[in-house]
């Protein structure tokens, strides 16, 4: 056999096994499409148009509180949420960073509930943020500021590392969404229509100290200062979640930051007459997180605020992204009215993808 | 680093790269370097460890040779007589030999130091410290630098090898040559123990890259790869669980323990060794070859000689046969000719000899009582099959079946277990501890519990069971495809490509690593 024919056979076997490879990791890594939907948002965000007015960046007391649909219909501000479960403000940030690199929306909001923690909490959550990243500088920096000591580095990079024993718990929608997965949110956002009312509002248990770690503000500086130099406003937000506990010596701490920066701070906590919620009917799961008539109400109040804050244009002038965002709620609704047949039918929400 | 991590394998590809592409007469430095840097990841401290080791095995080795070159420029530049050339050549040897024990006292001191004094602090504590007090040597237990066991064998057997030379050229004169041999990163670890005069053949040739041994290289260390994380790494976790628990895992459990271990033990050595193999032929390097299917052994003593094979020859190289002829030795068996007659008095030395031997093998692979008695049975055990040889002879002629397949096959079953039960001392916690559960297997057997619980309780799950046995199977055919003489009739290139992929797409897919498996070194790399 010539030279040239065995390299060229060489070649082709190279080029099966790397395609081999490539199906075996696409087949492992989890789709979260049957449960853990919150694992399919970052990444959703890449498929997404890349026009938008406002980002929301932060933990599930974003994607869960907040209606982009909502925002557009009566603000006329385009949104998206690059939002995740227990994102830590250094995820919040690369991923800000990362975003940069499709586009400017004009304004950042952060949820300040993140500055609870100074350190990385855990591996699942991590993952659940940071494997839907995009390859990029930024989620190599994401990576390593968020790996806890036991974990791999380039299992970040080549999943098959960290998936590679699900071949023993392969699921039908492992096959199913093999090529294409659905969509799990609405812009990030993540529809519960269900209601769960709050019982019991547990105290928030002594904390030894009260400081927010260094590490947490160096983020949020390094947050306001990308912002400033991108032109893009930064505001603080809490959520007006009423678990986990958030304390009025954080508040301060976060009030006092907002202050000598000249940021806009709001926590909702402090505006829940005024949003109108309420937590016998605005929560789906005893006052973790909104549902949607909570979330929607919330985003109207914010809304407001931010129209109140600046003079943004109204998108919805513009026939194309009219169309683009009519599109959009009619899936929002149906959705809706599929979880509320649900509701109805079997006493719980049934449908977490978009329909 | 471990060699099962990524990060070995980012090193490995910009070594490689740096190695080929730089090329000529660099490419030594390039694997010196490399050396140092994959040793300094196991704490850069390690480092005063091996340097200390190469420096003065460097000085002593070179001193001896000057002194062999100076003797002989002194013998060609006068005349003596023969008594006298024969005073002169004892002086310079006598003079040598100081630089031998030098050299020796450094290396197997650092050696002894590091690796034994907790040993000896806690033996020495426990026999003299009052009864109802406890004193804490817990300050004397040193950490193990990385491979130290195996790089100062190394040293040892190159600097005794020059101490037997007869040519001050075959001596090593540069200093970073000797370092690369003695530190040489992947047979730092876990071995083999090469020998100068194999190891410079190849080591510092000057290649181009070769897409065939590559290629074959790169097989063998996934081949490796593949033992290590399919079988050994799997099945660790099956073992660690029986012997973490011994009051639960009696009597039939105690043989699952060692047979569980004995197959686990030759995935991760076997494996590693392929490993170290495959890796420095990929830089065009050939390492010698440390196993020839030892479970195919009929008698312990040919176990030893198929396992491990390096160390063994190292013991007898350098401690066996120096030991036999040495003055002590004879003596005794001259006293015993004496008093037990021709026949007996003769084997008292063999026997002497072997026993050191043994002892010093169980102590080099831990500092503990459970390898001194692994040493001493294997010593027992070597002696009384040498002793029953005539009567083994006189069997064989007389009953056919003796001399059947079948009856090998017996050979070969009972020698694996005949190990399993001395490599027990391996796995359980004392001697004490060992001995009971060897002897639960007769007292407290207790088969109805294994037939109703099987390996369920052991932590891993049938499919766990049926990629370890599928991989044994393909570690067996590989096993008989070498013995066959593949190596001599390599395949071509693009069906070796074909046969890592598929390795590597196995043991990507269904190896043991990542969350739910500890990231484990190599089980030798502790001895």
């Amino acid at each position: 056999m010539g030279k040239s024919r065995i390299w060229r056979r060489a070649l082709v076997i190279m080029i099966f096994y790397g395609a081999l490879i490539a199906a075996l990791q696409q087949l492992l890594t989890p789709k979260y499409m049957e449960e853990i939907f919150e694992g399919a948002l970052i990444a959703e965000y890449y498929a997404a148009e890349k026009d938008h007015d406002v980002l929301f960046i932060g933990d599930c007391e974003v994607y869960e509180n907040f209606s982009p649909i909502t925002l557009f219909e009566e603000f006329g501000l385009t949104s998206y949420i690059r939002g995740g479960p227990q994102q830590l403000i250094w995820q919040s940030y690369y991923l800000l960073e990362d975003t940069l690199r499709y586009e400017k929306p004009d304004i950042v909001v952060f949820n300040v509930l993140a500055m609870q923690y100074g350190e990385p909490q855990s591996e699942a959550y991590n993952r659940l943020n940071l494997d839907g990243m995009a390859l990029s500088p930024a989620k190599v920096k994401a990576v390593l500021a968020s790996m806890l000591p036991e974990e791999s580095f380039w299992s970040y990079f080549l999943p098959l590392l960290r998936y590679h024993d699900r071949w023993r718990e392969l699921a039908p929608e492992d096959f199913a969404f093999f090529f294409q997965r659905a969509a799990a949110s609405h812009n990030g956002f993540m529809m519960r229509s269900d209601v769960k009312p709050v019982g019991r509002i547990p105290a928030g248990a002594m904390l030894e100290d009260y400081a927010l770690a260094p590490v947490c503000f160096d983020y949020l500086d390094r947050m306001r200062e990308l912002c400033g130099a991108s032109g893009m406003e930064l505001v603080l937000i809490k959520a007006p979640t009423i678990w986990p506990h958030w304390y009025p010596e954080w508040d301060r701490q976060i009030r006092d930051y907002a202050e000598r920066y000249g940021l806009l701070y709001i926590n909702f906590l402090d505006n829940m007459e005024n949003i109108g919620l309420d937590l016998a009917v605005d929560t789906y799961d005893a006052g973790l997180h909104l549902n949607l008539a909570g979330a929607e109400k919330l985003t109207r109040y914010f809304g407001a605020a931010l129209r109140a804050r600046g003079d943004w244009p109204d998108r919805r002038a513009d026939p194309a992204l009219r169309a683009v965002w009519a599109e959009k709620a009619r899936r929002y609704e149906e959705h809706r009215a599929a979880q509320l047949r649900e509701i109805e039918e079997y006493g719980q929400v049934r449908s977490f993808r978009v329909p | 680093m471990l060699f099962t991590s990524f990060s070995f394998l980012f090193f490995l590809a910009l070594l490689l790269l740096a190695y080929y592409g730089l090329g000529g007469g660099r490419q030594w430095r390039i694997l010196l370097a490399g050396s140092l840097i994959f040793y300094a990841f196991s704490g850069w401290r390690n480092l005063l460890y091996i340097g200390a080791t190469i420096v003065s095995s460097f000085i002593a080795t070179t001193r001896m040779a000057n002194l062999l070159e100076r003797q002989e420029t002194y013998l060609a530049e006068h005349r003596l007589s023969a008594a006298e050339s024969k005073s002169y050549r004892r002086r310079v040897k006598r003079q040598r030999l100081r630089w031998l024990i030098a050299s020796l006292a450094v290396n197997l001191g650092i050696l002894a130091v590091v690796k034994y004094t907790g040993f000896a602090a806690d033996n020495l504590a426990r026999l003299l410290q009052p009864p109802g007090v406890v004193w804490e040597t817990g300050g004397l237990h040193f950490l193990l630098p990385m491979g130290l066991s195996f790089y100062t064998f190394q040293v040892v057997g190159y600097t005794i090898d020059m101490y037997r030379s007869k040519t001050p050229e075959t001596t090593e004169r540069s200093v970073f040559r000797l370092a690369l041999f003695v530190s040489f990163f992947p047979q730092i670890i876990q071995g083999p123990i090469s020998r100068w005069a194999d190891l410079k053949q190849t080591l510092f040739t000057p290649r181009r890259f070769c897409a065939d041994d590559f290629s074959a290289g790169l097989l063998r260390a996934l081949f490796g790869l593949g033992k290590k994380l399919l079988v050994a790494d799997r099945l660790l976790a099956a073992v660690r669980t029986l012997t973490a628990e011994p009051e639960e895992f009696y009597g039939v459990y105690v043989l699952v323990a060692v047979f569980l271990y004995a197959v686990t033990l030759y995935a991760d050595f076997t494996g590693g060794i392929d490993m170290t193999i495959g890796i420095a032929r990929m830089f065009g390097v050939r390492v010698t070859e440390n196993f020839r299917r030892p479970f195919y052994s009929a008698s312990i003593a040919e176990y030893w000689r198929r396992w491990h094979i390096t160390m063994g020859t190292w013991f007898r190289d350098y401690l066996f046969y120096p030991l036999s002829l040495s003055r002590p030795l004879t003596r005794l068996g001259e006293s015993g000719v004496k008093l037990l007659g021709k026949y007996w008095g003769r084997r008292l030395p063999v026997w002497g000899a072997t026993m050191v031997t043994w002892l010093a093998t169980g102590v080099w692979h831990g500092a503990s009582w459970n390898f001194v008695v692994w040493g001493g049975l294997n010593g027992v055990v070597i002696l009384i099959s040498q002793e029953l040889i005539p009567l083994y002879k006189s069997f064989h002629a007389r009953w056919a079946f003796s001399n059947t397949r079948f009856y090998h096959a017996f050979q070969v079953l009972r020698t694996f277990w005949l190990m399993c039960f001395i490599r027990s001392f391996d796995i359980y916690a004392g001697v004490g501890l060992t001995c009971r559960m060897l002897l639960s297997v007769a007292a407290r057997f207790d088969g109805g519990r294994f037939a109703a619980a099987g390996l369920s309780p052991l932590g891993l799950t049938a499919a766990d069971y049926v990629i370890a046995l599928l991989a044994v199977g393909g570690m067996i055919l590989a096993g008989r495809v070498g013995a066959a003489g593949a190596e001599s009739r390599p395949a071509a290139l693009p069906a070796r490509l074909a046969l890592c992929g598929a390795l590597a797409v196995m043991t990507l897919v269904f190896g043991a690593y990542g969350p739910g498996y500890d990231a484990r070194q190599f089980i030798y790399n502790r001895f």
